[in-house]
């Protein structure tokens, strides 16, 4: 099928996933208003389920969209392979948190009908980011996502420490978002267009005026750096990932991240390629002080979801080395990371959660002692989830690191690399003393961890999780999937680029 | 034997079948019944041993190249193959770590506790680990591989451990994954330097390298290769990791997991990097480096109250000698490295199994609480005679064949170093025998040391094999030697053609003209040895 957006049809099959994704929302929001009474019991998870249903509802119209070309149109909505990846990865980020916070939602009586709602609207705003070549509709699309997390951050109004995160979150996020709109202006400003293919155009015909240009392309970085949580910008996320509900860190920390990541790669990708002056020392530097500074930091954290947030800002850090790296193979790497790291990192959560009662009991590390003798399972899955964390061989987190690693070998990057592996091995230290205490230390009586609450949708995430990630990491290139993410950039780089495609 | 082998197809599955097999049995452990964990991992792991035992016959003696070869597509994208193969250098290494397993398994069965299934499966996925570094030709399933072994080790130590048992995983994790690391980005530059798009062995090889290249990749891999040894200023993880870890832990840590840095030696280093190996001042820097280790760890051996870590620290001065016979660079050299890992294998496997056996019933391994134990324990006093005999080098044991070798080959390289290196093997009898000394001979005057038991069936068939093996290789190492040489010479060779240009030497006719004067040595075949590249190469 093809659609050249000569008429207001083609837009709303050109978006089905996120007008499914919409709908769905509306229908569990309502419902969940009618519900009202029900809350806290069992309606909640019918809730739930709606929202899986509206997933995976648009997962099937974003495979339908891969028969689909487009042959028109401004860039406002873009049909490529790029687009349709990132989607698959909101939409398993979307549907692994939903199931993650069942049981969660239903113990903490927060009122699910909001918060199944707002993660589908979250999961559109994401979709949305990274579907456009226009900067006003990037930018709909980060408010679109920004509000919602913001309302997911303090949805559990009986924890204060709930509603701090949300605020602090809210306040630095609208911060940021001013100095992301200061930065389309800028780019606007200089270029005098916000399709990204025209700011493109504009600076290869030289028209675009150099200072302006500059600094519109230092606070678009800025408003990237806030969003993704590099160091210096990161000050928020230790403080909201620790307050906000589990299952919406979870949330936060995969689905937010890969689609500022996302986002800004296509941007960076087709509209600044020519000028990497400008950009490019400054992402070196976000790259190398983010991954030192936050797992230096994540040494000495003792609470579990604080030293998940700083191991995600590492992560961050690792994968702004794809950005600087900037060709087609850091790009295509960058894609298999996301979906490594949604996936191991909602795990390790859905882990942490299970220990922590459905709620925010027991986070801190020595609570994890024996946990993995007594839970053999469970500590097993969270071995599996903190080896791919740390990039260990047989996981999908070591080929993710080796795919990052040869794309920023092919762009000559040698300091990066080496800082990238140091950095690492600093993080096996704080990802080993989990492993420790689960299966080195006593735990503290002999039915310390029998309590542990493992609903079946959360064993359906763990499985599938833990399942996905091994098989990624060892079967990496089965079913030609490595070829198919790496060709998923195809897009970003144009026709003259795909010539340099990788070894078959 | 041969043709019984051959009729069962046994060259197309057995590297397949060893490095995947352990996994089987690893599930087996699992889900079988706890009582039972320990008699059926010992099984399984005899079963492979058994099997691997028929590469003895199977393995045509004589041939340099890779035998055994195969390749599959593993990550098509990259150019990574799943590719195993054998030569008379890692022939060697897989029978020590079957057997080690095995030896190891039976070892533990009074030791280990408590969580046995855990246990023994962690020992079973080592072994896939150790086998899968000891044969890939692949060098991004190698570097997994050699990933791979941390893991379990990791677990065996901090689990099963003494008192300090996790400051000594985790410091042993960090130390090893840190060169590993580093030897990852060295890797990827290779990879990238032959053309990226292939990991296999071959391609990598003929990766066109400046000196200057040359010698920052040697850093990398030697310091990853290096630390695993463990050469000398990297060695410090080496004692904790032994005192702490449970005894069938130790020993496969000393009997395989430091021969993967030597392995790594003579498989990658030399032939990857031959400008930079035959570098004057890298080889000055490795051999000193290597004396060092013999001498200083001997003196620190000869000190140490707590019997497990003086055999540690010996541990480090047999590997000493390891460094200096492959950086010798001579064919004496070489062999006589692989025939100290071998023979360190064995003799201080055998060391830790009889110190874990001590500890067993005295539940102390302080040398101070022994004395003239070898009256009320004759046969336990025989085996750890023989084998300290062995460790030291002994003439007509393993460990004398070994180092003579490797003294030798070192001599003929660089004389002086040769000397002082020798020296070592005086001290090697200074910390060992005032050690058994004090345990065996002296008076029998603790009340707790009059009722030891000797040996059980058990242990005596733990032991008998392992003492069996130091005297065979001490007196028939031509039978050994003979295996090994086409290999050692094909890595020597490929290291002296392609270092020519970049440093002219002698060193390739110097080793001919000693190795054929040697009597242990077997018949030169060095004329007709193909490089090491043969099989896949275009």
């Amino acid at each position: 099928m093809e659609l050249d957006f000569s008429s207001q049809a083609h837009y709303f099959l050109a978006l089905l996933p996120e007008i499914v994704l919409t709908v769905f929302g509306m229908i569990v929001l309502v419902t969940g208003v009618w519900n009202k009474e029900g809350e806290g019991k069992a309606g909640s998870e019918s809730l739930g389920a709606w929202a899986l249903v509206g997933i995976v509802i648009a997962a099937g119209a974003n495979g339908w969209l891969y028969g689909v070309t487009q042959t028109g149109g401004e860039g406002m909505v873009v049909i490529d392979r790029f687009r349709l990846f990132a989607n698959w990865i909101f939409l398993l980020a979307g549907a692994l948190c939903v199931l993650i916070s069942l049981a969660y939602i239903t113990r903490q009586r927060i009122q699910a009908g909001e918060v199944y709602a707002l993660m589908l609207f979250a999961v559109v705003g994401m979709m949305v980011m990274a579907g456009t070549e226009n900067l006003i509709v990037l930018f709909l699309g980060l408010e679109v996502m920004s509000i919602s997390i913001y309302a997911l951050a303090a949805i559990n109004r009986r924890d204060r420490k709930s509603a701090e995160a949300g605020l602090k979150y809210f306040l630095l996020g609208a911060f940021s978002t001013g100095f992301f709109l200061y930065g389309i202006a800028l780019t606007y400003g200089a270029t005098g267009t916000t399709d990204i293919e025209g700011i493109s155009q504009a600076i290869r015909t030289g028209s675009a005026a150099g200072p302006l240009l500059a600094f519109g392309i230092a606070f678009l970085a800025i408003g990237f750096g806030f969003k993704v949580a590099a160091v210096p910008f990161h000050m928020w996320t230790p403080d909201v990932y620790e307050g906000a509900p589990a299952p919406v860190t979870a949330f936060m920390a995969t689905g937010v991240k890969a689609a500022a990541f996302l986002a800004f790669l296509r941007v960076f990708m087709v509209a600044f390629p020519q000028v990497p002056d400008d950009w490019f020392p400054i992402f070196w530097w976000l790259a190398a002080i983010t991954m030192v500074a936050a797992n230096l930091i994540a040494l000495v954290q003792s609470n579990v979801k604080r030293m998940l947030a700083y191991s995600s800002i590492a992560h961050g850090g690792y994968l702004i080395v794809g950005v600087v790296a900037a060709n087609q193979m850091a790009s295509g790497a960058m894609l298999f990371y996301l979906l490594i790291y949604t996936l191991m990192n909602i795990g390790a959560f859905a882990v942490v959660i299970s220990v922590a009662y459905q709620g925010e009991d027991r986070l801190q590390i020595e609570d994890y002692a024996g946990f993995g003798w007594q839970q053999p399972l469970l500590g097993v899955f969270l071995t599996v989830f903190l080896l791919s964390l740390a990039g260990f061989p047989g996981t999908g987190g070591f080929i993710g690191k080796i795919f990052l690693l040869q794309g920023a070998l092919d762009a000559e990057l040698w300091t990066l690399a080496i800082v990238l592996v140091l950095a690492t091995l600093v993080s096996y230290w704080y990802y080993l003393r989990v492993a420790w205490y689960m299966w080195m230390r006593e735990a503290s009586a002999p039915d310390a961890h029998a309590s542990v609450f493992t609903p079946l949708s959360m064993r359906v995430a763990l499985f599938g999780a833990a399942g996905l990630i091994l098989f990624l990491g060892i079967f990496p290139s089965a079913f030609g999937f490595l070829d198919f993410v790496q060709s998923s950039v195809d897009s970003l780089f144009g026709a003259a680029a795909a010539v340099v495609q990788v070894a078959p | 034997m041969l043709s019984l082998l051959e009729s069962i197809g046994y060259g197309d599955w057995i590297l397949h079948a060893l490095l995947w097999l352990p996994l089987v049995g690893m599930a087996l452990v699992l889900m079988g019944p706890a009582a039972r964990a320990k008699h059926l991992a010992f099984g399984w792991s005899l079963i492979l041993l058994v099997l691997s035992l028929g590469l003895w016959w199977a393995f045509e003696s004589g041939v340099g190249t890779f035998q055994f070869e195969s390749s599959t597509p593993w990550i098509s994208s990259w150019g990574v193959s799943y590719a195993v193969a054998l030569d008379g250098i890692s022939l060697f290494m897989v029978i020590l770590t079957t057997f080690t397993t095995s030896v190891a398994i039976l070892g533990s069965f009074n030791y280990i506790k408590k969580y046995e299934k855990a246990f023994y499966a962690l020992m079973l996925l080592m072994e896939t680990g150790v086998i899968g570094v000891f044969i890939s030709i692949d060098l991004f399933l190698f570097y997994v591989f050699w990933e791979i072994t941390l893991i379990p080790m990791y677990f065996i130590i901090g689990v099963w451990g003494g008192a300090r048992r996790i400051y000594s995983a985790v410091k042993f994790f960090l130390f090893t994954a840190f060169g590993s690391l580093l030897m990852l980005v060295a890797l990827l530059y290779l990879y990238f330097a032959a053309g990226g798009d292939s990991f296999a062995y071959a391609d990598l090889l003929n990766a066109p390298l400046n000196l200057q290249e040359q010698l920052w990749l040697f850093a990398a891999f030697c310091l990853a290769f290096s630390i695993k040894v463990p050469v000398f200023p990297f060695h410090t993880w080496l004692p904790d990791a032994h005192v702490e870890a449970p005894t069938p832990g130790s020993v496969v840590l000393a009997a395989v997991l430091l021969k993967m840095g030597t392995y790594g030696f003579l498989r990658f280093l030399l032939p990857f990097f031959p400008a930079a190996a035959q570098h004057e001042t890298v080889i000055t820097v490795m051999m000193i480096l290597g004396i060092i280790g013999i001498i200083y760890t001997a003196w620190v051996a000869a000190v140490q109250p707590d019997a497990k870590k003086l055999v540690a620290y010996t541990s480090v001065a047999h590997m000493g000698f390891v460094v200096l016979g492959v950086f010798a660079l001579t064919v004496n050299g070489l062999q006589g490295g692989l025939i100290v890992m071998i023979s360190h294998g064995i003799s201080t496997g055998a060391l830790f199994l009889l110190l874990g056996m001590m500890y067993e019933r005295r539940h102390t391994r302080m040398i101070a609480d022994f004395g003239g134990i070898g009256r009320v324990t004759p046969w336990f006093a025989t085996a750890f005679m023989i084998t300290a005999l062995a460790s030291i080098g002994l003439p007509g044991t393993s460990g004398f064949v070994g180092e003579f070798l490797a003294l030798l080959g070192t001599f003929q390289a660089r004389p002086i170093m040769g000397v002082i290196a020798g020296t070592g093997v005086i001290f090697a009898a200074y910390y060992m025998l005032p050690m058994v000394q004090k345990v065996f001979f002296n008076a029998l005057d603790k009340k707790e040391n009059q009722e030891m038991p000797d040996l059980s069936r058990r242990e005596l068939v733990i032991l008998a094999p392992m003492v069996a093996l130091m005297i065979w290789i001490g007196v028939q190492p031509s039978v050994f030697l003979e295996r090994m040489e086409p290999s050692v010479r094909n890595v020597l060779e490929y290291v002296n053609d392609s270092g020519l240009q970049a440093q002219p030497g002698q060193s390739a006719e110097a080793s001919v003209t000693f190795s054929s004067t040697v009597p242990l040595d077997g018949e030169g075949e060095a004329d007709e040895a193909a490089p090491i590249h043969t099989g896949d190469e275009e």
